[in-house]
């Protein structure tokens, strides 16, 4: 049988500037990406799905992709389905905090106590998730 | 001619695997939060990939700068692409040029020279905010 490429976990970040569970998003994914999954995860920009070109669109048509959006307008998730394809998973870091009872997150800059918690519990769903999706391929 | 205050929309690139995307975002919160921020706003980029009417708005009625991490120019790109016309489109890397001494790292935490570097690019855009915030008001404007 020939050797077929690795199906990595495609993460996309919204990294949504104006707010400071944006900021989570980015570092939650960076946190995967660089740190817990490097082995089992790719990223994107998410804005390359419309200023890149066909290969950045085919992205999440090749690769099970997991969205992580800051807040409910959920660009990610909505940007990835829209022009790519619809993601494995969808993750809210409004709801992943809200759940876990994660209060008072600031700082978009400069994330505030708070903000690191909810990067460590989104990080921590964005694993499982990743696990959940790397288990089902095999 | 009336004047107007205008809020200037600042756009950094989304970049999230170099550390010029780091840079780029840095400068836009250098100028929105420190520098002027009376005369700026950021708008998120994912936004304008939504489509969100509301950030298409402000990149199309008002002045707008860019500032991308690398060549693809996502966010130069993607305010045209919302009808906005970018009154300058900052590459990272252009201004990186000048500033050979300061090479950024880090990505979820840029190096002290990358902040460095974040920040003489917000400085050098205060000028052109500036400008453009004072910008003559449209005729049909009665503000």
């Amino acid at each position: 049988m020939p050797k077929l490429p690795e199906r990595k976990v495609g993460i996309i970040a919204c990294s949504g500037e104006e707010l400071a569970e944006g900021t989570v998003a980015r570092l939650a994914a960076l946190k995967v990406l660089n740190e817990t999954r490097p082995d089992d995860t790719v990223t994107l920009c998410l804005p390359l799905f419309l200023a890149g070109g066909e290969g950045e669109r085919a992205f999440a048509r090749f690769y099970p992709t997991i969205t992580v959006d800051g807040c409910d307008l959920r660009c990610a998730a909505k940007g990835t389905e829209r022009y790519s394809a619809k993601p494995a998973a969808s993750l809210v870091v409004m709801e992943i905090a809200a759940a876990q009872g994660i209060s008072g997150i600031d700082g978009r800059r400069k994330l505030n106590p708070s903000g690191k918690r909810a990067v460590e519990a989104v990080a921590r769903t964005l694993e499982k998730e990743v696990d959940r999706i790397r288990k089902g391929k095999r | 001619m009336k004047t107007r205050r205008k809020k200037v929309v600042v756009i950094p690139c989304s970049g999230i695997g170099k550390a010029f995307g780091a840079v780029a975002r840095e400068a836009g919160y250098d100028l929105v939060e420190d520098l002027r921020p009376e005369k700026t706003r950021l708008v998120a980029l994912s936004k304008l990939v939504l489509g969100d009417e509301e950030a298409r708005a402000a990149v199309r009625d008002n002045p707008a700068i860019t500032i991308d991490g690398c060549k693809l120019s996502c966010a130069a790109k993607l305010v045209r692409e919302s009808g906005g016309k970018s009154a300058r489109e900052v590459a990272v890397q252009e201004v990186y040029r000048r500033h050979k001494t300061l090479k950024p790292e880090g990505v979820a935490e840029l190096n002290p020279a990358g902040r460095a570097l974040a920040r003489a690019l917000a400085e050098e855009l205060t000028g052109l905010v500036d400008e453009l915030a004072a910008g003559p008001s449209p005729e049909n404007d009665h503000a």
